[in-house]
C-alpha cells in the first residue's frame, strides 16, 4: 500500500511539475496587449527601462489592426487572463468600464500623485473617462493620435506647378486651410503626369469592414457641423446627425471620393492610404498621426519631400480622435505589478523618451515643452490637431453604432446608393434602435 | 468457412481465453455484443453531444433571450419570439439572404457547367491529361486566405493583371475596371474567384462519375449505331447525374456559408452589395454582440439549409433509383 501511495505521489509530482514551473517563472512577468504597429515597437524599446529598473520582464501580445478589436474584446469578454495591461481603443472605454473589464484607477492615481490635469484634456476625456466628462478614470492616456494629413511638399514646391496653380485659383499652392482649398488642390493633381507617372489628388478612408470610412467621414462631417446628439438632450439625434450641414458634409466627402482618389480606392484604411502615399500615387493623404514618423523616415517620400498639416476647417474646425489609454485588466493575477508599470509610464522623463522613440505622449509637460514643436517636423501639426479633436461614441454599444455608420456611409459614398440625406436619416433610425435596446431612450 | 479453419479459430480463441486473466475473461465473456458495441460507441456519442448537439440546443435557448455575450453579468430575460420576429422582418437580413442566393446560384451554375466540361475532356485520356489534371486541381489546394489576397492584387486597377488583360481585350482603360469597387462588378469578382477555386472540386466528382460508367454500355450503343451526341445525352449525362447532383449539394452547402473569400476581397462592400448571410451573422454575433438575435438568425439559416438539403437529397435518391 505504501509503495502504491509513493508511486502515486511520484506520478502526481511528475505530472504537476511541468504545469507548476512556468507559473513560477512567470511570477515576475507582465503581459501587455496592444495593436501591432510602429508605436508598439517603440513601446517594446521603452519598456526595457522598466525591466531594468524593476526586474519585471515585459511580454507583449501585439495583434494586427484588422483583428485587434475582435481578439482583445473576446479576451476581455471571456474574462481571460492573457493580458495584465491592455492599451485598448478609445471607443472601448464605456463597455470596458460598465462590464468590469478594467480596474478603476482613481484611488491608485490619488495614492501615487498621478494627476489627470497633467495630461492634454482631450486625451483624458477620450481615453480615460467613463462616463465622459466625469472624474471616473479607467485608463492613463498612453498614445495620442488624431486624423491629419500629409502632402508631397516637393511637388507643391515645383515652380511650374505653383505658377499653373496660381493662374488657375489665384492663390499659392500650399497646405490647405479649408476643405474647399483641399478639394481644389486634389483636383489640380488628379491624373496629372509627374515625372512620367500618373498621379492622383488624395487618398481618403473608405474601408468597409472595420471602422475606416467612419473615421474618414466624421473627420470631415465635424467641420460642417455634424453632432452626435443634442448637447442639451443626450441621445436626441434627429436634426443633429442628419442636419442640413451634416448632409452637405457627407456630400462633400462623396464628391472628394468621386473626383480625386486613385482608381481602386473603395476599401482604403490606414495601411492602404500610407501605401498610396509611399508609392508616389497621391499628392495628399488622410491618415492617423502615428503614421507620420514612419513616412518621414521613408527614403522615397520622406525627409524634405513630405509636409504635414492638420485637418482643414470649414464652418467649424475639428479632427477625428484616434489613440488609446493604458488600463489594468481586472482579471489579471498581477494587478499590483501592472499598476507599477502605469506608475512608471506616467513619469515625465519616461513620457519624454516615449515621444523621442516614436510614441505620441499625452503629457502636457512633454507636448507643451518649449522645444516640442521643433523636436520633429510633424510635431506642430500633431499639436494643432490634438487641440481640435472629437471622438466617436464611446458607449458600451459603440461597435453596433460603428457598424451602422459603416454601412450607411459606405452605401452612399462608395456604392453611390441613395442620397446623403437618406444615408443620415437611416443612421438616425439605426442608432435610435440601438439606444432603445440599451434602454437609454 | 471450412471445418479445419473453424477448428483453428476455436483453438486460437481458447488460447486467448487461457492467456487472459480469469476475472477479465469472465467479465468480457459476460457482455453481450450490444453492450460491447455501446462501449465503443459511447465516447463518440458523448463527443457528438458535447460538440454538436449541446451548442445547438444552447443556441436555440439563447435565441429566445436578450443575452449579450459581452455583458455576461447583465440579467438574461426571455423575450419570446421577438428575436425571430426581428430577424425575419429585418430588410438588411433579407438583402443578405438575396445576395447569398445570388452567389449560390451563379457559382453552382458556373462550377457545374465548367467542372463537368473539364471532367468530360480529361476523361478522353489525351496525351498529357495527367499533367493538365494536376494543373487544374492546384487552385482547390490553396488556402482561401491566399486565394483572396492573390485575387485582390490581380483585381487592382493600376497594377493588377486582370484589369490589364481586360483592358487589352476591350480597350477600356484599366483605371475604369474597378472589379472590387463597383456595385455591379464586385459580386461578379467574387463569383469569378470562387469558380476559379472550386471548379476543380466539381470536376473531380464528375470525373469519378464518368469513370464509373461501364465501357460495355458505350460498346452496345456503338453496335446500335448511336451517334456521339445521342450517347452523351442518353448514357453519359443520366449516369453521371447522381455525381453531378452530389457536387451541387456539396458546393451549395459550402457556398451558403461563404465567408472568408468575401471578407478578404470586399469586406461586404461596396456598401452592402456583397454582404452575404454569414457576414451579417458574424457582425450581429461578434461585433454588435446581439447574441440572442444572432442565435435566432443562425437557427433560421440552419433550418433553411437543412430543409433545402433534405428536399434535394430526396430528389437525388430518386435520380439514383432510376
Amino acid at each position: 500500500m505504501q509503495k502504491t501511495l509513493k508511486a502515486l505521489l511520484g506520478l502526481g509530482s511528475a505530472l504537476i511539475m511541468p504545469l507548476a514551473l512556468p507559473n513560477i517563472a512567470k511570477a515576475d512577468q507582465l503581459t501587455l496587449c496592444w495593436a501591432a504597429w510602429d508605436p508598439a515597437n517603440a513601446l517594446v524599446e521603452l519598456s526595457k527601462d522598466f525591466t531594468a529598473k524593476t526586474g519585471t520582464e515585459m511580454k507583449f501580445e501585439f495583434v494586427p489592426w484588422t483583428s485587434y478589436a475582435d481578439r482583445f474584446l473576446n479576451e476581455l469578454n471571456s474574462h481571460g487572463k492573457l493580458c495584465d495591461l491592455i492599451i485598448g481603443d478609445s471607443q472601448w472605454i464605456g463597455g470596458s468600464a460598465e462590464n468590469g473589464h478594467y480596474v478603476k484607477l482613481n484611488d491608485f492615481f490619488d495614492k501615487e500623485g498621478i494627476k489627470m490635469d497633467d495630461f492634454v484634456p482631450a486625451t483624458v476625456v477620450g481615453y480615460s473617462e467613463w462616463p465622459k466628462n466625469t472624474p471616473n478614470y479607467w485608463a492613463l492616456p498612453a498614445m495620442g493620435d488624431v486624423v491629419g494629413w500629409t502632402y508631397r511638399k516637393d511637388w507643391f514646391e515645383r515652380p511650374e506647378l505653383q505658377k499653373e496653380f496660381k493662374e488657375k485659383y489665384g492663390r499659392d499652392l500650399a497646405a490647405p486651410k479649408t476643405y474647399d482649398e483641399l478639394k481644389q488642390i486634389a483636383e489640380f493633381f488628379q491624373k496629372r503626369e509627374i515625372d512620367g507617372k500618373t498621379v492622383y489628388g488624395a487618398s481618403i478612408y473608405t474601408e468597409r469592414g472595420s471602422e475606416g470610412i467612419t473615421m474618414g467621414v466624421t473627420n470631415v462631417l465635424y467641420d460642417w457641423g455634424f453632432q452626435y446628439d443634442n448637447p442639451d438632450k443626450p441621445y436626441e439625434m434627429n436634426g443633429f446627425v442628419n442636419s442640413p450641414d451634416a448632409v452637405k458634409g457627407l456630400e462633400f466627402y462623396k464628391s472628394l471620393y468621386d473626383c480625386c482618389t486613385p482608381p481602386g480606392s473603395s476599401n482604403v484604411y490606414m495601411v492602404e492610404s500610407a501605401d498610396a502615399f509611399k508609392s508616389g500615387q497621391v499628392a495628399m493623404q488622410m491618415n492617423f498621426a502615428f503614421t507620420w514618423p514612419g513616412l518621414y523616415k521613408d527614403e522615397k517620400v520622406g525627409g524634405d519631400r513630405i509636409g504635414f498639416f492638420p485637418n482643414p476647417a470649414e464652418k467649424k474646425h475639428f479632427a477625428q480622435l484616434g489613440g488609446q489609454g493604458i488600463s489594468v485588466v481586472s482579471y489579471s493575477d498581477k494587478k499590483d505589478a501592472a499598476l507599477q508599470y502605469i506608475k512608471w509610464f506616467a513619469q515625465p522623463e519616461v513620457q519624454a523618451k516615449w515621444w523621442q522613440l516614436g510614441g505620441y505622449s499625452c503629457l502636457k509637460s512633454v507636448v507643451n515643452a518649449p522645444n516640442f514643436a521643433s523636436s520633429q517636423p510633424y510635431a506642430q501639426a500633431f499639436l494643432d490637431s490634438m487641440a481640435i479633436v472629437k471622438d466617436f461614441w464611446a458607449e458600451p454599444s459603440y461597435a453596433t453604432l460603428l457598424q451602422d455608420m459603416q454601412k450607411r456611409v459606405h452605401n452612399y459614398v462608395v456604392a453611390g446608393n441613395g442620397t446623403a440625406q437618406e444615408a443620415l436619416d437611416g443612421l438616425v433610425k439605426d442608432w435610435t434602435e440601438v439606444f432603445k435596446d440599451d434602454g437609454k431612450i | 468457412m471450412n471445418i479445419s479453419s473453424s477448428s483453428m479459430v476455436e483453438k486460437a480463441a481458447d488460447a486467448t481465453a487461457r492467456a487472459t486473466p480469469t476475472s477479465v475473461a469472465h467479465r468480457v465473456r459476460g457482455l453481450s455484443d450490444r453492450a460491447i458495441a455501446w462501449i465503443f460507441v459511447t465516447p463518440t456519442i458523448i463527443l457528438l453531444l458535447a460538440i454538436n448537439i449541446f451548442p445547438l440546443i444552447w443556441a436555440i435557448y439563447l435565441s429566445f433571450t436578450n443575452y449579450r455575450a459581452n455583458r455576461p453579468n447583465a440579467p438574461v430575460q426571455n423575450v419570446g419570439l421577438s428575436n425571430y420576429e426581428r430577424v425575419l422582418t429585418d430588410p438588411d437580413i433579407w438583402q443578405a439572404m438575396q445576395t447569398t442566393a445570388h452567389f449560390v446560384f451563379w457559382t453552382i451554375l458556373l462550377q457545374t457547367v465548367i467542372g463537368f466540361t473539364l471532367a468530360y475532356l480529361i476523361d478522353r485520356k489525351f496525351r498529357g491529361h495527367a499533367f493538365w489534371t494536376t494543373l487544374i486541381l492546384i487552385p482547390m489546394m490553396l488556402s482561401p486566405a491566399v486565394v483572396g489576397n492573390f485575387w485582390r492584387f490581380l483585381y487592382e486597377p493600376q497594377i493588377g493583371l486582370f484589369a490589364y488583360a481586360v483592358s487589352l481585350v476591350t480597350g477600356i482603360p484599366t483605371a475604369d475596371i474597378q472589379m472590387l469597387g463597383s456595385v455591379s462588378l464586385a459580386p461578379w469578382a467574387i463569383i469569378i474567384v470562387d469558380t476559379w477555386m472550386w471548379t476543380p472540386y466539381v470536376m473531380l466528382i464528375c470525373l469519378a462519375g464518368l469513370r464509373s460508367i461501364p465501357d460495355y454500355i458505350y460498346e452496345a450503343a456503338e453496335v446500335d449505331r448511336a451517334s456521339a451526341w445521342r450517347q452523351f445525352w442518353s448514357i453519359t449525362v443520366p449516369m453521371a447525374l447522381p455525381f453531378i447532383m452530389l457536387a451541387v449539394l456539396f458546393r451549395g452547402i459550402e457556398n451558403f456559408k461563404m465567408f472568408d473569400m468575401v471578407t478578404l476581397l470586399t469586406g461586404g462592400g461596396p456598401g452592402s452589395t456583397t454582404e452575404v448571410a454569414s457576414i451579417t451573422l458574424k457582425r450581429t454575433a461578434f461585433e454588435s454582440w446581439a447574441t440572442g438575435r444572432a442565435s435566432a438568425f443562425a437557427i433560421v439559416l440552419f433550418v433553411a439549409v437543412f430543409g433545402l438539403a433534405n428536399i434535394y437529397v430526396k430528389a437525388l435518391n430518386k435520380v439514383k433509383q432510376r
